[in-house]
């Protein structure tokens, strides 16, 4: 099973990281990965930035990259939690968490699941900068991190 | 007639978020869609010029320009994403 939301509101880790293994016995293994908004990005200091995204497709292109890590690996859970609208430096933007009986399975899966997200999931950064906003530019990088997983 | 979104820098630079278009053809594809948007004036013919990095997706799920498209489908342009 996957769970997926996109919110404007903050999560509570400790909480949402509670969710998947409260009540059940066969979770040896809960891999998750927090990312945040950071000061400096490309060299310029971020005053803090405006995630868009596209609602509906969103939530399906999620659900879709959950569906294809419980394929890949033999997964309990996943919660994808990704935040939209006004943040800061140090917020939550996103929180990627997943349950399985092993720990291998689980960190595989949290990162296919994030380089998945970072390139095929509709959300856009507008940042605040000195220099006025600016729209963040995808990352050759990020296609490489994604690419590793074909085949 | 189709629905057509724009998003992000796309949406800004273009000034329009959401509009209603006739189909080209009985048989249309992105690739057709685009042929009219780019003959538009103003910043439309540079925005989707060839060699633009824009991604589309029709219905919400990602597409190209050989996806076929007819009425009533929901078209979106938007550029690389860049979330996480």
């Amino acid at each position: 099973m996957a769970r997926v939301r996109v919110q404007t509101e903050d999560f509570d880790v400790g909480r949402e990281l509670e969710s998947l293994t409260h009540g059940r016995t066969d979770v040896g293994g809960l891999a998750s990965f927090v990312g945040l908004v950071r000061t400096k990005n490309d060299g310029q200091d971020i005053q803090g930035m405006t995630l868009e995204h596209y609602p509906g497709m969103t939530e399906k292109a999620l659900e879709d990259i959950c569906g294809q890590a419980h394929s890949r690996w033999d997964l309990l859970d996943i919660l994808v939690i990704h935040r939209v609208g006004t943040l800061v430096p140090g917020d939550r933007i996103v929180l990627v968490s997943v349950a399985s009986a092993h720990r291998g399975e689980a960190f595989e899966a949290c990162e296919f699941i994030m380089d998945y997200l970072k390139t095929r999931a509709p959300f856009w950064k507008k940042e605040e900068t000195a220099q006025g906003p600016r729209w963040v530019d995808a990352r050759a990088s990020d296609e490489v991190a994604a690419g590793r997983w074909k085949g | 007639m189709v629905t057509v979104l724009y998003f992000a820098s796309l949406r800004e630079r273009l000034g329009c978020s959401r509009e209603q278009l006739p189909l080209p053809a009985a048989t249309a594809t992105v690739s057709s869609l685009v042929d009219v948007l780019r003959n538009r004036d103003g910043g439309w013919t540079e925005a989707f010029a060839p060699g633009k990095s824009w991604r589309v997706a029709v219905n919400q799920q990602m597409a190209d320009l050989a996806t076929p498209v007819k009425p009533g489908d929901e078209v979106a342009f938007f550029p690389p994403v860049t979330g996480g």
